[in-house]
């Protein structure tokens, strides 16, 4: 691979600026995994099909092995490290634990990112496929945890404790 | 739902917070990936790797095929038998690898690889008349290919009422979250791997089968699994190939497979064809079960899944015959997933109960009530506890189906029609000898290690619970080691047997270690007392048919229009013993359920008989239950003990949950709309063709 193929980029992680000089062709996913080490965001299928490697860009969750790491330069990035402040878990971390919301453990920093982001929706007002009233709050029932958080696949078959675990933080 | 009262994971913290680490994560220093390239055709012989254009790339350290890989030897399958030879036996079978320093670089250089070949024909579809179907001798598990007790056919032909029907279900891959991982080292004739397998021991047998050590020169670490259900019994050709790759560049190498060569670089479950046969008396007494099953293997490794097993253990028949037959075809070898066997032919077992209890205008559950066995209808044994009876009648009780109508079709509210079904489910109970260690110190801290892996099913936490329970102390002293195969002979994470063997043997050498603590008056020695225990030998004889039990009620909605199937409410019952951790066993069973669930509704593997490709070779296409095709699911566990079980008092949870549920859907799709779906998935084209 020639030199003009790669480069140093700058990826603001977790709040933290890293440098790192890479391949062009890598994905956000490869970047944070093999460069960066930061292993908690996992890769299950790269093709944005399993949302394994949800991390939140800019505050909304994404599909980490469908982004260039060039091309998420000056937006901040949260992945799964980054959640807990200090030794105190995110709700949803601590909500996971007590609704054994996951078995494998494999898809749970995607399904707790995309959990923290589709929070941020419901509160921004945005409706899913489910919402009766495309236009009022949306109310967030069982039925719309499910359907939001449906782009995560749990093969270990955990949905019913991610959905209570989803329902105890988002009923305070 | 409630998580259930048993402690919460030990590692729950690690993996909430993506500080648990699986195999391909562990910062190892100057390692190179490797990148499997699969054959493009379904037969043939390699005549030619052409790498110039991959080898031109500085970036890309060598390339591996046929020619100059490393000498195997023969393991477990033939397909782990990577790149020793030009002949290719199916599409997608591995035939080159690149390495190179960066991922990307072995991604492209793997594009680049030139691989010509000589195509012979060949077959990728399962027929009930193709002339070379094999009989064999055994199936997996170790069941006979064949067994017969008494007359069917004159029984058949004598009944009052009889169906015959014919069941199928698609190939289905296991696709655990994680891929096939690994990385592999090599320090003179010692293999080191970090590896995602489902018993560290049992891949370090594989490994060192393959290359030609001892067990015990390959140090295999498996902290953290991403799920198997089968997939990571052995080490999977795609695993291999690491191996491969260290020691031709003698450097670490890491691969991890992609979701699409999951489908053909580790195994799957094979289709099945199960014509079922049931003859009756008027009563519903059964006087005739015939299961002849047809599923495949691969041209180069004969599997046989025991998709009769169930039909052995169930109903009382005085005839009953039960056969199995076998394709060879030009696909993957095809191995266990998740209840091998149990899972396709319960299926069909109790779809076909469902229809002759239509048949005799009897309820379904009255006829299975009827039908229960004094000892196990095809051995004779005496059953080790049989609680399916009990498990029927809870769950009937808590789904209320007292109050089921049996009239199909006739539920209608808007576009939708509504039906509910039964059916039962069975595993059985293994256990497998092993050894475990457990030391004590001076400071009251005890460390218990035993090659266990936890892939999810709570092992871990498990045996931490079972080694205080045995010590009698408070759990906080207590550390478990887990997930290394130097701590010796263990146990898969398989046929449901992990947590029971492993848990024997850590009792074991805890109860040893408290005999021998009591020589010491108590006091342990400044140097710290251990003990090593092995249970080869406290296993229990093959005396009685031992199972555990279960029976799932469902509840399903049908779109008049569409055809779509939702399934409102999915109940199990299950009997299985003690239950060493109620939190994580509940997990289990709802997992069972949910891939139960998704199975019957979502999962088919297509094979292409003109290429022999699986077509739909990642999760855009093949389908698996998502959160929203998820609701209304209950598990429950009946109080019950069975002193002559396993020696934690326990039977297998993890594939009991799976086995039957995909039948309580289609009964129940019937229930809601008069069609009887027979075939698997459930799809809307097959709930419209009526």
């Amino acid at each position: 691979m020639t030199d003009q193929l790669r480069g140093e980029v700058v990826l603001r992680v977790n709040g933290v600026d890293r440098v790192v000089n890479l391949d062009n062709r890598t994905t956000l996913l490869d970047a944070l995994r093999e460069h960066l080490r930061l292993t908690g965001t996992k890769k299950g299928c790269d093709h944005g099909q399993c949302g394994a490697c949800t991390v939140l860009v800019d505050g909304e969750r994404a599909n980490s092995c469908l982004l260039l790491a060039v091309a998420v330069e000056g937006r901040a990035v949260t992945t799964v490290e980054g959640l807990a402040d200090g030794d105190e878990l995110h709700p949803l971390q601590r909500a996971f634990i007590a609704h054994d919301g996951f078995q494998c453990g494999y898809c749970t920093p995607g399904q707790i990112c995309s959990a923290v982001g589709m929070l941020a929706e419901v509160a921004g007002g945005l409706p899913s496929w489910v919402s009766a009233d495309l236009v009022a709050a949306p109310e967030l029932d069982d039925d719309e945890i499910r359907e939001r958080m449906s782009g995560n696949l749990c093969r270990c078959g955990a949905y019913a404790g991610i959905v209570a675990a989803i329902r105890e933080v988002a009923d305070g | 739902m409630s998580a259930g009262s048993g402690l919460p994971r030990l590692e729950g913290r690690d993996k909430v917070t993506g500080a648990a680490r699986y195999a391909y994560e562990y910062p190892i220093e100057d390692c190179l990936y490797v990148w499997p390239v699969g054959a493009t055709v379904a037969s043939g012989t390699v005549t030619e790797v052409d790498a110039t254009a991959a080898l031109a790339d500085p970036e890309v350290v060598a390339v591996v095929d046929h020619t100059n890989a490393p000498r195997l030897r023969p393991a477990v399958t033939a397909d782990e038998l990577v790149l020793q030879s030009p002949t290719v036996a199916y599409r997608g079978q591995v035939v080159a690898a690149v390495v190179a320093t960066t991922l990307e670089a072995a991604r492209e250089g793997a594009e680049q690889l030139l691989v010509r070949y000589v195509e012979h024909p060949h077959k990728a579809v399962l027929d009930p008349d193709d002339p070379d179907l094999e009989q064999p001798e055994t199936t997996n598990a170790g069941f006979p290919g064949t067994s017969v007790k008494g007359d069917v056919d004159a029984a058949l032909a004598a009944a009052d009422v009889a169906v015959d029907h014919i069941y199928t279900t698609p190939p289905e891959h296991n696709n655990p979250m994680e891929t096939v991982a690994i990385i592999a080292r090599w320090d003179g004739e010692r293999l080191l791997v970090h590896d995602s397998n489902q018993g560290p021991w049992a891949a370090a047998t594989g490994y060192g089968m393959l290359w030609g050590i001892p067990a015990d020169q390959v140090d295999v670490v498996t902290e953290h699994v991403g799920g198997g259900f089968g997939s990571k019994v052995w080490p999977t050709a795609g695993a291999v190939v690491a191996t491969v790759a260290a020691r031709v560049t003698g450097r670490p190498c890491k691969l991890m497979l992609t979701r699409q060569q999951m489908y053909t670089m580790a195994p799957a479950r094979t289709a099945t064809r199960s014509r079922i046969r049931l003859g009756a008396r008027r009563d519903g007494t059964l006087t005739a079960i015939d299961h002849d099953a047809l599923q495949y293997s691969s041209v180069i490794h004969e599997f046989v899944e025991q998709t009769g097993s169930a039909t052995r253990t169930m109903y009382a028949s005085d005839n009953l015959r039960i056969r199995h037959r076998l394709a060879r075809l030009n696909l993957p070898t095809p191995r266990v997933m998740r209840a091998p066997g149990k899972t396709p032919g319960m299926f069909a077992l109790e779809s076909a109960m469902d229809e002759l209890a239509y048949a005799l205008g009897m309820d379904p559950l009255a006829l299975r009530l009827r039908n229960e066995p004094p000892t196990e209808p095809a051995t004779g044994l005496p059953f080790g506890g049989r609680h399916l009876v009990d498990c029927l009648r809870a769950g009937a009780d808590k789904f209320g189906w007292a109050s089921r109508d049996p009239t199909p079709a006739v539920r209608r509210r808007g576009r939708w029609l509504f039906g509910t079904g039964l059916a039962s489910a069975v595993y059985p109970v293994y256990q497998q000898g092993g050894t475990a260690t457990a030391r004590a110190s001076p400071d009251g801290t005890f460390d218990v290690s035993v090659a266990a892996v936890d892939i999810g099913t709570g092992a871990r936490t498990a045996l931490w619970q079972a080694v205080a329970d045995a010590l009698g102390v408070p759990p906080s002293r207590v550390s478990v080691h887990i997930g290394r195969s130097a701590f010796g002979q263990s146990s898969l994470a398989g046929g449901s047997a992990g947590t029971a063997s492993w848990g024997g043997a850590v009792r074991k050498a805890c109860f040893e270690l408290g005999r021998r603590l009591a020589e010491h008056g108590g006091a342990v020695p400044v140097d710290g007392l251990e003990v090593t225990a092995d249970t080869a030998a406290d296993q229990l004889p093959p005396d009685h048919a031992r199972h555990s039990y279960g029976a799932h009620f469902c509840a399903v909605r049908v779109d008049a229009d569409t055809g779509q199937v939702r399934v409102d409410r999915l109940l199990g019952v299950f009997a299985h013993g003690h239950a060493l951790n109620a939190r994580t066993t509940h997990s289990q069973l709802l997992g069972g359920m949910v891939m139960g669930l998704s199975i019957a509704l979502c999962e088919q593997t297509i094979v292409d008989p003109r290429l022999g490709l699986f077509v739909n070779h990642d999760l855009a296409q093949y389908h698996i239950a998502t959160n929203a095709d998820i609701r209304g699911l209950e598990a429950h566990s009946l109080e019950h003990t069975d002193d002559d079980v396993t020696l934690v008092g326990g039977k297998g949870i993890g594939e009991l949950g799976i086995v039957g549920s995909a039948a309580a859907v289609a009964n129940a799709v019937f229930h809601a709309t008069g069609v009887r779906v027979r075939d698997l998935p459930i799809t809307v084209e097959r709930v419209r063709a009526r």
